[in-house]
């Protein structure tokens, strides 16, 4: 991967990733979204979060969103991670950056769903 | 909590929920009188005198999904715990802005924590939301601070709607905020 230092570059890899696609498809495969009310954030949200970061960053993944939103009503759950594959959205509880990259590794990457830490419904 | 970097992501959340579109979170870092000085201040919907007084109270939230809010209440009982306080300005319509003291030097005071990772997952989680963040090193005797400032509106405006979540896009604010902060702290 180049490194990235300038707004400049930031164009660039802008534009060569949109030549590589047609404009629609710039729309994510996959949507990641990170409970960050008080109690998330206690619970190591934040951690979790950068973890999710830093493996989209080693492993180059493109088409992934990640948003966060206030809190779920999930609290005894915390931290919470929903992630949301066209119409399906998995919605797992007591995401430690270990699980985070279960869940990348086997989920965001592999398609399959880590049932050990969804929440049931 | 265990981290000012924390609570401050906690008090940027509040500012979200206050339907904030600008927020910028100030840390200054001061050894000539001893504090560490933290704000944060949005442009959300604000609340009135009366919403002021209570929010540093524990039992007090505007939220209905449960009823004890304790994110401000534990940074004011640290605050005052390190010979420093917290004070809240805000006016209906104009926006919040929430400030921290404490004594740097003082035994209870909890670390400053990652700041790196609370300013970058504000940046790139809340992409709808302008952020600056400023950082400022004061050492001791008579050397100037140093000043480490980010704001993300340039960054946003040359990606113009692209992913803030493209690898190659985290890999560039997480440097631009390692290397921003550390070059502040030398």
């Amino acid at each position: 991967m180049p490194t990235v230092k300038s707004l400049e570059d930031l164009k660039r890899i802008r534009d060569e990733a949109l030549k590589k696609r047609d404009i629609r498809s710039i729309e994510s495969r996959v949507q990641i979204v990170v409970a960050m009310g008080t109690p998330g954030i206690a619970a190591g949200a934040r951690d979790t979060l950068k973890e999710i970061l830093t493996i989209i960053e080693q492993r180059n993944l493109t088409e992934i969103t990640v948003r966060q939103t206030g809190n779920m009503g999930l609290d005894s759950w915390e931290p919470v991670v929903q992630v949301i594959t066209g119409s399906a959205t998995t919605t797992y509880g007591r995401v430690t950056p270990f699980a985070a990259r279960e869940i990348m590794e086997k989920h965001v990457i592999g398609g399959a769903v880590v049932t050990e830490y969804v929440i049931p419904g | 909590m265990k981290e000012i970097a924390l609570h401050l992501l906690d008090l940027a959340e509040n500012s979200v929920s206050a339907r904030a579109t600008r927020v910028r979170i100030d840390v200054l870092e001061d050894f000539r009188t001893d504090r560490l000085a933290v704000s944060v201040e949005d442009n959300g919907v604000g609340m009135s005198e009366e919403t002021v007084r209570q929010v540093t109270d524990p039992f007090f939230t505007s939220r209905t999904t449960r009823n004890v809010g304790l994110g401000i209440p534990l940074l004011k009982s640290c605050a005052e715990m390190c010979s420093g306080g917290l004070r809240v300005i805000s006016n209906p319509g104009a926006g919040t802005r929430v400030e921290a003291t404490f004594q740097h030097s003082h035994i209870d005071r909890m670390p400053l924590g990652d700041l790196t990772a609370t300013f970058l997952t504000l940046t790139l989680a809340h992409p709808d939301v302008h952020w600056i963040f400023t950082y400022t090193y004061a050492p001791p005797f008579k050397s100037a601070p140093h000043v480490f400032e980010f704001d993300d509106q340039p960054i946003k405006a040359a990606l113009d709607g692209f992913p803030l979540t493209h690898p190659d896009v985290i890999a560039y604010v997480r440097t631009t905020l390692e290397e921003g902060l550390a070059e502040a702290r030398r």
